[in-house]
């Protein structure tokens, strides 16, 4: 009965195509904090454009792997196990980026907000090329012996494919969230991002699209190949659609490449989970790594209905914030006066309350 | 150390270090909900204002849990792989559900909440924080299954050395789980009732000692005002009101928390009855409730444990209900547990170098044994201090004692010392097993897996080194900047979360006219919380 494990692995592929969309352009947003804006306030309208919405993006990741680890509990194992100090650098990065857009405003200092900016872009780097390369690993193959443990030392998972997915994730995230700021900003930030956009859209899906390629040479079928051409075929129409203005379809057409980019990998990688590098017999597939058709009926049943739940409220917040961010609309940053200052504002003038001094 | 040791520490450091942040933030989540509510109830400003500053506590500490939370879903595959592997058939779908059903509504309807306080209707608004709060809960819920399901293993069958689920709802409703979650946000509530309660002291304390308020001829506290932003009457209120609130919560925190306790209590006389052995460092079987025991209990075995001061009937209440019960000691558990589970460790690669070695059942007796007083004593120092500050408070006047002060924000600690120290207590007396056998139901009673077993077997002890080090060294700076952003938003007072204050209170800020269209109130498309 292959059923269940099938549609676990479509969805866990879905779960990854919709990380890879919507955090996509919050990585790249991240990145573009040092990158891309030039002064505080455009700063300030970069992260504004995301901030109602980051935290929710990240949840996919938790749900693609807590999802991983109940529907495919050896993938999740050998995978996070095999990849432990990429890892460890994934989770760093994404501890201080999530701090870092909640304590950047927090204090009215130009030296406190650039540590934070540096945060939030090298964190966002960090966690795109981290999950990257482990997607490109997990779809290429790590050395993994009998037991689906990782023979060959801390860094023996380290191949050209980690490399092609790293960069692939992290130049698209860059030009996805071009694509974002041109639909989500106004004035000369949107102007900015649509030009730099239609610049960097040729060059930056190439990483992505080699590892596409690279893995229908592996493991393609004929069906994964026309979704590479179609794939190819949405950065074109994305670039056109820039170029004559129309920032919505651009930014639908780049997400459109990554759902191909998605769907060709995990659909030529399709029955494997992570091919074994050192003996294919050691290879897990989606019947050898998967959970009891018990566990995954009772994950589909509660899928069913909590997906298109999720999908319907985040699409609601879009809906909800759904208006263009401009430097007119960020007002200056709010320091405050501190209600208990130490010592100046207390001085000695406990005895004349109505004013004790400014 | 070697690499099994160095996965616990790492364990043991994180997710401590994760539930600092999390019953704050469920606590505080609660409370901040209720007192929305009573302003949209209401509509007085006290009520929002307090929203809007105990809120912003709340967001600065809500990330952290967030950021540390992560951590913690990724662990048990990086270093627990062999665990992940023999536990992942039920042990992963409490862990997907809280992704899918909590975490994408917590985040998705806080997100609303914290910049929709514009564009949303008023009703919806606090409906988002209502339902972020809720999935707070619902992620409580889903987690601790997991956790009751290794304290407890329910609902499985052993299919080719593994379990399998076969009965979900015998482990979404396990009765370990059924009290560990009431008990586990009663004692949230406990930190947030004495967040409140030692923040809103120092502000009254602080508003006598800069002589704003002053005490009237009849006893009574008359508010003055101060020409700073936000320090006026109303802020008065806003103090003494969460002081109040704080309090009760805490007092109810207490409550719920003993009356759960106590019911979590006699289920682990039955689950788990070496832990409680152990929390009561009792050797021999007896009734008597140990007070004061002094020896070496740190030896894992009963050689040099002398009970001095001991209760008698007491720990056959806390086990069984009445006063006369024999309680098993250590040294007969210790027979059972051998004969059920062996002696010594199989004489398998998965345990390294510790194949074939003797098995220590007697949990490190220090840690459950002072870690269960810590527990209780720390939520009842907290829940009496509660009490003490009603009742001296009653006037609507704070003494002017600095110590007292000083007692009150350092209070604040306690009932995080509980919760620490509750969960230290019942995950280390539940050694050796990472999956305690579930002593009561035939058949599955061999479900059960050591810690020894459970780490990843290709990560080396280097790359755990590493990351022990590089987590703890970044959640210690980061604890630092929590710590002061937290105190600089409480010496802050409501302005520093509400700026409109500055604003009405007639501040020419002198910026606004420099050509550029001001952002237009009316107009804002964000609520600018960045």
């Amino acid at each position: 009965m292959e059923l269940l494990p099938t549609i676990w692995f479509v969805a866990i592929a879905v779960l990854w195509t919709g990380y890879l969309f919507l955090e996509g352009f919050d990585l790249g947003v991240g990145m573009l904090m040092k990158l891309f804006a030039r002064n505080n306030t455009d700063r300030r309208v970069l992260l504004n454009t995301i901030g109602p919405v980051w935290d929710g993006n990240e949840v996919w990741l938790l749900t693609a792997a807590g999802a991983t680890f109940a529907a495919f509990p050896l993938w999740y194992a050998s995978l996070f196990s095999a990849l432990y100090l990429p890892l460890l650098c994934v989770l760093v990065a994404l501890i201080f980026r999530a701090v870092a857009f909640e304590y950047r405003g927090k204090v009215d200092t130009e030296r406190w907000r650039t540590t934070w900016d540096w945060a939030i872009a090298v964190g966002s780097f960090v966690a795109a090329f981290g999950i990257g390369a482990a997607l490109a690993l997990t779809t290429t193959g790590l050395p993994l012996d009998a037991n689906g443990d990782r023979s060959g030392g801390p860094f023996a998972w380290f191949s050209g494919y980690a490399l092609l997915g790293g960069f692939g994730v992290v130049a698209f995230a860059v030009v996805h969230a071009l694509a974002f700021l041109a639909l989500k900003t106004d004035g000369e930030v949107r102007l900015r991002a649509r030009r730099w956009f239609v610049r960097l859209v040729p060059v930056a899906v190439l990483p992505m699209l080699a590892w596409m390629v690279a893995v229908q040479f592996l493991s393609g079928k004929a069906w994964t190949w026309v979704i590479v051409v179609a794939g190819v075929a949405s950065v074109v129409l994305a670039w056109q659609w820039a170029r004559n203005g129309s920032e919505g379809r651009a930014f639908a057409a780049i997400g459109a490449f990554v759902v191909c980019a998605t769907a060709s990998i995990f659909g030529a990688a399709f029955p494997v989970v992570i091919p074994s590098t050192m003996d294919p017999a050691f290879s897990l597939t989606i019947s050898n790594a998967s959970s009891s058709d018990y566990t995954l009926g009772l994950m589909s049943i509660v899928a069913a209905v909590g997906l298109p739940l999720v999908i319907a409220y985040q699409a609601w917040t879009y809906w909800v914030f759904r208006r263009r961010v401009s430097s007119a609309h960020i007002p200056e940053a709010h320091g405050f006066l501190p209600a208990i200052a130490a010592k100046v504002l207390v001085a000695k003038e406990n005895t004349s309350p109505s004013n004790p001094g400014a | 150390m070697d690499a099994l040791e160095i996965a616990r520490w790492q364990f043991g450091i994180t997710t401590v270090y994760h539930f600092m942040m999390v019953p704050l933030t469920i606590g505080l989540g609660l409370v901040v909900a209720v007192i929305q509510t009573l302003w949209y109830r209401t509509g007085k400003p006290e009520y929002l204002r307090m929203t809007k500053f105990w809120g912003k506590l709340f967001l600065i500490n809500f990330i952290m849990g967030v950021a540390t939370g992560i951590v913690q879903e990724f662990q048990f595959g990086m270093a627990w792989s062999e665990y992940s592997r023999f536990v992942g058939d039920v042990f992963g779908a409490p862990l997907a559900l809280e992704a899918l059903l909590a975490f994408f509504v917590e985040s998705t309807f806080l997100g609303l909440w914290i910049f929709g306080w514009k564009q949303l209707k008023r009703g919806v608004h606090l409906a988002c924080l209502w339902i972020a709060v809720i999935g707070s809960v619902f992620s409580a819920y889903f987690i601790i299954v997991a956790n009751s399901w290794m304290q407890h293993p329910v609902g499985v069958e052993m299919v080719d050395g593994r379990p399998v689920m076969t009965d979900a709802w015998a482990v979404f409703t396990n009765n370990t789980a059924l009290v560990a979650v009431p008990h586990t946000l009663f004692g949230a509530l406990g930190v947030a009732g004495a967040f409140l309660l030692g923040i809103a002291w120092y502000h009254l304390w602080r508003r006598r000692h800069d002589g704003i308020d002053v005490i009237g001829a009849d006893g009574r506290l008359v508010a003055g005002e101060a020409n700073i932003p936000g320090r006026d009457k109303g802020d008065y209120t806003v103090w003494i009101r969460s002081l109040r609130i704080g309090a009760v919560v805490a007092m109810i925190s207490f409550a719920g928390t003993a009356l759960t306790g106590d019911l979590q209590g006699k289920l682990m006389f039955e689950q788990q009855p070496m832990k409680m052995a152990a929390a009561e460092a009792a050797c021999h079987d007896g009734t008597g409730f140990s007070v004061l025991s002094v020896g070496n209990l740190g030896a894992k075995n009963c050689d040099d444990i002398v009970a001095v001061i001991e209760v008698p009937g007491i720990l056959s209440f806390l086990a069984k209900g009445d006063f006369t019960t024999e309680v098993k000691g250590v040294n007969s558990l210790l027979g059972e547990y051998k004969e059920k589970y062996g002696t010594h460790l199989p004489d398998n690669p998965l345990y390294g170098d510790r194949a074939g070695q003797e098995i220590q059942y007697v949990p490190v007796m220090e840690v459950t044994y002072w870690g269960f007083r810590m527990m209780i004593g720390f939520g009842g120092v907290a829940a009496l201090a509660a009490l003490i500050a009603l009742w001296v408070t009653r006037k609507g006047v704070i003494p002017g004692s600095k110590w007292l002060m000083r007692l009150a924000v350092f209070g604040i600690l306690a009932p995080f010392g509980a919760n620490a120290a509750g969960w230290i207590f019942t995950e280390m007396g539940r050694q050796p097993f990472v999956v305690a056998p579930n002593p009561d139901m035939n058949g599955i009673d061999q479900v059960f897996m050591f810690t020894a077993a459970a780490v990843s077997p290709g990560v080396s002890a280097g790359e755990l080194m590493t990351s022990l080090v590089v987590l703890t060294a970044i959640y210690a700076v980061l604890l630092v900047v929590e710590v002061k952003l937290l105190v600089k938003y409480v010496r802050g007072g409501v302005a520093s979360a509400m700026p409109e204050l500055a604003h009405t209170k007639g501040e020419d800020r002198g910026k606004d006219d420099d050509g550029a269209p001001g952002p237009d109130k009316a107009d804002d498309v964000l609520a600018f919380a960045y």
